[in-house]
């Protein structure tokens, strides 16, 4: 069973042992709206926390999807390129972006789980 | 007494249900009827040139070729071409149609936020079709342009008097480009700066090694506040910077204690606009520029608004390195499909040695392009600018020296406007997106509260809420009310963001038909009349568009099969 941390910044971090598989949330989605294009990482690189990861464009805005924690990307998603709107769809679920293998478990740490981004998300309402 | 006896009305019949022609016009009715030709009246249908023309034919008569072989050999294109077939007047028709269906500011009231659509007088038309000016071809000996050469220098001299600065680069095409061209020469000069440090004495170290320890020395990171226009932090990141986002206080400002919280070693450089895409002024600007420069970095202003403080305020006091002047905003050339753009950077005296070449220097009686300046000092001391003193370009921007047709249309207005009438054109800028502002405060939201905005006015969606109305509904209903929308969901920081740019060219009725209608459609809203705004606009030549279809699947070629 996979661990869910969430990041102010709307990603998702859905940990299976030492792999996370990294999107933005059923929040982050509804806010922008249409997705119409994403743009997933190279398998094999590597980022360190907070580097910009991914692209994703709404009808709204385009957007950077930061890695919210540090690890090498070992899978990234390719039905996104043709499908964009998989995010709108289920973005918690089949629309993640890319996998990371943790490089840094101790990040973990510092996100928040389910109630903790639900709150946030309300106070930032 | 001549009767009309021939049974031809000369007074409209009565409209007999919903759904009349007259309707459409008296505003009874949604939809206009339909016609045999998909025509309705002057507002003319028009196809693609590909399916005006046919493939297989020549618009014109040409004469049979010579009976020669052909030398192409196996280069002989085999299949057709694939070109549409079009007379001239067939041709003619098509562009005009599809400019009839154009808005534009020569048409009505264009209160893009941000993109100054201000009046193109015809005197600088007139001015841009002098042979002398429209016909001189850039690689033409430099003995026979003198008058042109002129020109741009004195646009040049009339921009580093605006903005109080030492040089000016004048071949950048556009803002996002001047942008580049300033950013370049801010890279250039940290890595001169560091050069020089390299080595003893402070004499320039050309060798690689040492242009290779300066690279990797020279600081990475730029500094840009989020609600810059998008361009700045793409342009940092084009030439191989980081940007770091400084966020905004609650006044919609940034504030100076921000920036210094930003700064660290690796600053080279801050990006900001002023005043900023909120349309309020950077309070903070000469402590920022202050800050920026104790840490060794530099400080490049977005002009984009510059429309805003001409003659007020001169950003070169302000501690500004570099700026954009984007002469197709503040200085009325057209935009886009009306000309080329044209972005002259203007430079502060630490960073005016870097500007590309060409540039322009008086030389004896009459005035030089310089095509090549490699390596520092090539002119020596005492010359009348630092641009020639101490001249270390980072390189050429373009092939030749600016749009010189951007550049007599600038000059023109500034010079029929001179020094106190560019004052005032900023004057009333300011006024006209204050009067805008003052008229539907009471309907409309502010996000920083009820404060004097500078040449633009922002509102937020905050007004709209519960309405089931969003920003891009209200925003295609003013294309109803026959207005070019405001800009909207710009700057990003704000909500539904509207905003609001009447220019200095708007006059006070003009100014209150807009105001009446925007009032209008906002009560309009408030009542719940919903489907006012969520199926606009119905009066265009296309109605609500499908804006996620066509960036999901769009259809960019014409072919033959898709058109049939």
């Amino acid at each position: 069973m996979a661990t869910v941390y969430y990041t102010t910044d709307h990603e998702y971090v859905s940990v299976d042992g030492d792999v996370a598989a990294i999107g933005i949330t059923e929040h982050a989605q509804e806010a922008l709206g249409d997705i119409v294009f994403v743009e997933v990482p190279e398998t094999g690189k590597s980022f360190a926390k907070g580097d910009d990861a991914a692209v994703v464009e709404s009808v709204k805005a385009a957007s950077d999807v930061f890695a919210p924690v540090a690890g090498e990307v070992v899978e990234v998603n390719g039905d996104l390129a043709d499908n964009p709107s998989l995010v709108n769809e289920d973005a918690q679920g089949k629309a993640w972006f890319f996998k990371l293998k943790l490089s840094n478990k101790t990040e973990l740490d510092g996100l928040m789980d389910a109630d903790a981004y639900a709150k946030f998300v309300e106070e930032s309402a | 007494m001549s009767m009309n006896k021939q049974g031809r009305p000369t007074t409209p019949a009565p409209a007999r249900s919903s759904g009349t022609a007259g309707d459409r016009n008296n505003g009874g009715g949604d939809v206009a009827p339909e016609t045999f030709s998909g025509n309705r009246g002057l507002s003319l249908e028009e196809p693609l040139l590909f399916e005006v023309g046919n493939l297989n034919s020549c618009g014109v008569d040409l004469p049979q070729p010579l009976d020669c072989a052909p030398r192409l050999g196996t280069l002989a294109r085999e299949t057709p071409i694939g070109l549409p077939g079009l007379s001239e007047p067939e041709t003619m028709r098509h562009y005009v149609r599809l400019s009839q269906k154009n808005y534009s500011i020569d048409g009505g009231l264009y209160p893009l936020g941000s993109c100054t659509m201000k009046h193109n007088p015809r005197l600088n038309e007139k001015m841009a079709r002098l042979p002398g000016f429209a016909d001189v071809h850039p690689l033409q000996p430099q003995k026979t342009v003198q008058g042109a050469l002129e020109l741009i220098e004195t646009l040049g001299g009339w921009l580093t008097e605006i903005t109080g600065m030492a040089a000016v680069a004048m071949s950048p095409k556009a803002g996002a480009h001047g942008e580049l061209c300033g950013m370049m020469a801010i890279k250039a000069a940290h890595l001169a700066k560091l050069k020089r440090s390299g080595t003893a004495g402070g004499a320039i170290a050309n060798n690689s090694a040492a242009a290779a320890a300066a690279v990797a020395a020279a600081p990475k990171t730029v500094l840009v506040p989020e609600s810059a226009h998008g361009t700045n932090p793409a342009t940092a990141a084009l030439i191989g910077y980081k940007v770091k986002t400084i966020p905004a206080d609650a006044d919609g400002t940034v504030r100076v204690d921000a920036v210094r919280a930003a700064i660290d070693d690796d600053t080279a450089a801050i990006m900001l606009t002023n005043p900023n895409t909120c349309g309020l002024f950077e309070r903070d600007i000469v402590e920022i520029a202050k800050a920026i420069h104790d840490a060794g970095a530099y400080f490049y202003c977005d002009g984009a608004n510059l429309n805003a403080i001409m003659g007020k305020a001169k950003p070169g006091d302000l501690g500004v390195d570099a700026m954009h002047i984007n002469l197709h905003k503040t200085f009325s050339t057209p935009h886009g499909g009306g000309g080329p753009g044209a972005g002259p950077v203007v430079l502060s005296e630490a960073l005016a040695p870097y500007a590309p070449v060409p540039f322009i220097v008086r030389d004896g009686g009459g005035f030089r392009l310089v095509e090549e300046a490699s390596g520092a000092h090539e002119y020596g001391t005492g010359h009348d600018t630092p641009q020639q003193n101490a001249a270390d370009p980072f390189g050429r921007l373009t092939a030749f020296h600016g749009q010189m047709g951007m550049f007599v249309r600038a000059l023109s207005y500034m010079m029929s406007h001179g020094g106190d009438g560019l004052q005032q054109a900023s004057e009333d800028a300011v006024l006209n997106a204050n009067y805008v502002r003052a008229g539907l405060r009471d309907l409309f939201s502010q996000p920083f509260g009820d404060k004097p905005c500078m040449h633009e006015v922002l509102f937020d969606d905050s007004f709209l809420a519960g309405t089931g109305v969003t920003t891009l509904d209200f925003a295609k209903a003013m294309i109803d009310e026959g207005y070019h929308p405001m800009t909207m969901y710009f700057p990003l920081v704000v909500h539904g963001a509207m905003l609001v740019e009447p220019t200095e060219s708007e006059s006070k009725h003009a100014l209150d038909e807009f105001i009446a209608s925007l009032r209008a459609l906002a009560i309009a809203a408030k009542a719940g009349d919903v489907d006012r705004f969520t199926s606009a606009p119905k009066f265009a030549p296309r109605k609500r568009l499908d804006e996620t279809r066509a960036a999901r699947s769009p259809r960019l070629r014409w072919q033959e099969d898709a058109s049939s």
